[in-house]
């Protein structure tokens, strides 16, 4: 059976690399330093598997400031990473519901 | 309400300590997540989309006035001035930063709140009736066997790592409204030839393997009930599945091993300890009766003059119809506050309203809120004559809308709007039908509706148990949402129907109006319901007219 470290990472497209901060949650994406940032603009963008395989494993070790590191399927705008799918759209922008809505 | 005695106190102070010193821990780098993943669990914090979530227990759904201005606090101090009320008469805070968890936690033990046992594969905590201690209907209250289940479980060295989590539920009353027969273990009291034991249900559960409870025992004395609760959670925790989380659930175990067979191993390994010493006492139920303080009703009359003269006005006698119901004693009654005002998230309440929520039940209520599986919230005790002015107090909180049990009182999963979990959203089509059904008369005449949303397979929803129920699925990075028809939680517990293929997320709202037209069209008067509609005609005369446009 192959390790899940040995395993192949496939993508189909841009991908950057995302995962939450440690001290309050907040959803950050891996950078082109190996650092974190709270824009997805910010993102390092991977567009092979091997590329993306690395990144993951940056992220999967610095667990000191990000937990749950995945690889997030992204579209490039002038070259800066953008979400593209739901998920990854309320992740960046919050919750669909305005908090207004609750006063 | 029950009151802590000094073990709890300590137990709770001793807990908020252990849990300050693993998040230093975890902050250091000195745990990993691995290791820390566990223990943030037991306390009830998780990791969603956005931030951390803590989950608060509210054993059996009740809460003091006191207890209700703590998770105001913490909504305000530590979050963003919300927080989220769930289907197992829960709450929790979406936005709670790791590092300030401690203080939070701290601040709710001092009111006697924790997150214990609202997460993990242990025993959760023990739900019942919303109206427990308060209606007619129950022949005893519930609570005291679920506090009793409270203080044998949460501790259990035995049943810390269960294959899955373990849900158990009791009524007293012969309307279920605690959902019995959907959860591992359904407890409900009865009487047999002037005794008062208990019918023993188990493997029901919804998520993505729906099953409708069995009954396993029709008649447990009380004295047996721990004793009957352990043999039972040592045959799942022995034989229930461990390879495969999706088959974990007792329900599973049930299912593959049959309702007899399952029945034949409890009561072989009951038969080794029922007079051992789990078994209760009268002392027993006596010590912990003693810790429940129950308001002195003053004897008052049915229907005083300040209720029927507010009756006069059109908008209170309507609410009162909807949210007021019937009390065991004279001239008292139990009061639902929705907690699902039109276009808002269903069960949330700010910090402010529950501030306003805890005064009011000081004032009206003996000090006394519960929370009901539905999302929304109780006065189980207020004096019939405070009614018009209470009324007054909560339509200016905006927790008077009166929709209590009607098409818009929506239970819905807070969805992928801040579930990890969820594929789809649920509140902003939860919004989106309580705006379409906003009118008081049409939806009055409309009648008994549960609309269930989830917005995933885990069904925290209800979606199955809907009278429509409503699933998210994701196709291709769109939202896509499954109906069913005909489920229902109560006493007559069953599944939903499928009506047909998925519909667009733009769509949901229209075909839901579709099937509400039809059942208008098709049921024999005003007194037929939606769900006795659809028992009767089934899914075929909906499913025609609800895809007929599309």
């Amino acid at each position: 059976m192959t390790s899940p470290l040995q395993q192949k990472l496939k993508i189909t497209g841009p991908t950057a690399i995302t995962a939450n901060r440690l001290s309050d949650g907040v959803v950050v994406w891996l950078t082109p330093s190996h650092g974190w940032s709270t824009d997805i603009a910010d993102a390092a963008i991977a567009t092979t598997s091997d590329v993306a395989m690395t990144l993951l494993s940056v992220a999967n070790g610095d667990e000191i400031h990000a937990v749950g590191a995945y690889p997030a399927r992204v579209v490039v705008v002038n070259g800066r990473a953008a979400p593209v799918n739901l998920r990854e759209r309320i992740r960046v922008g919050g919750p669909t519901i305005a908090f207004e809505a609750r006063a | 309400m029950y009151v802590h005695d000094e073990f709890d106190r300590a137990f709770l102070a001793d807990r908020v300590a252990d849990f300050r010193d693993q998040v230093a821990r975890r902050l250091s780098g000195a745990l990993t997540e691995e290791e820390f993943k566990p223990l943030r669990l037991m306390n009830g914090v998780y990791l969603q989309l956005h931030a951390y979530m803590l989950r608060i227990c509210i054993p059996y759904g009740t809460l003091s006035s006191d207890q209700m201005r703590a998770l105001g606090h913490v909504a305000r101090r530590y979050d963003r001035g919300y927080g989220h009320f769930t289907t197992r008469q829960n709450i929790q805070f979406n936005w709670i930063r790791l590092d300030e968890l401690p203080d939070a936690m701290a601040d709710l033990a001092a009111a006697g709140l924790h997150g214990i046992q609202t997460s993990g594969n242990c025993i959760r905590n023990t739900t019942t009736d919303q109206w427990a201690g308060a209606t007619p209907e129950e022949i005893e209250d519930p609570r005291l066997y679920a506090e009793i289940i409270r203080q044998w479980s949460t501790l259990h060295p035995e049943f810390t790592f269960l294959p899955r989590k373990f849900k158990i539920a009791i009524t007293a009353a012969k309307h279920d409204r605690a959902a019995i027969r959907v959860h591992d273990i359904g407890l409900r009291l009865h009487r047999r030839d002037g005794e008062t034991g208990f019918e023993v249900i188990v493997g029901g559960g919804l998520g993505r393997t729906p099953f409708i409870g069995k009954t396993i025992r029709d008649f447990l004395p009380k004295a047996d009930l721990l004793s009957y609760l352990e043999a039972i959670l040592r045959v799942y925790n022995s034989g229930g599945r461990r390879d495969n989380i999706y088959k974990a659930r007792i329900k599973i175990q049930v299912h593959e091993v049959g309702t007899e067979e399952f029945s034949r191993r409890v009561e072989a390994e009951w038969a080794e300890i029922r007079d051992g010493a789990l078994r209760l006492d009268d002392a027993a139920f006596a010590a912990i009766a003693d810790r429940f303080q129950t308001p002195d009703f003053a004897p008052l009359a049915d229907r005083p003059a300040d209720l029927t003269d507010a009756l006069a006005d059109p908008a209170f006698a309507r609410w009162h119809a909807n949210a007021v119901a019937v009390h065991k004693a004279p001239g008292h009654a139990i009061v639902t506050l929705s907690l699902k005002p039109v276009g808002k998230p269903p069960g949330d309440a700010t910090a402010d309203q529950m501030d306003a929520i805890a005064d009011l039940a000081d004032r009206f209520a003996y000090g006394e809120i519960r929370v009901a599986h539905e999302q929304n919230l109780t006065f189980p005790h207020v004096r019939q004559k405070d009614l018009p002015e209470l009324w007054r107090e909560l339509d200016a909180l905006g927790l008077a809308t009166p929709n209590v049990g009607l098409i818009s009182d929506i239970i819905a999963c807070p969805g992928l709007d801040y579930c990890a979990l969820a594929n789809t959203r649920s509140i902003p089509l939860a919004q989106r039908l309580s705006e379409r059904f906003a009118d008081p008369a049409r939806i009055a005449d409309i009648g008994r509706m549960h609309i269930n949303i989830s917005g995933c397979i885990n069904a925290c929803g209800h979606h199955h148990v809907g009278h429509i129920g409503i699933l998210g699925v994701e196709k291709k990075d769109q939202e896509f949402y499954q109906i069913t028809l005909g489920g229902k939680a109560n006493h007559k517990a069953r599944l939903g129907e499928l009506l047909g293929p998925a519909v667009g997320e733009d769509e949901v709202v229209e075909v839901v109006e579709r099937i509400v037209d039809t059942y208008l069209a098709l049921r024999a008067g005003p007194a037929e319901s939606f769900i006795a509609v659809v028992q009767r005609l089934g899914v075929e005369p909906f499913k025609e007219r609800a895809y007929a446009a599309g």
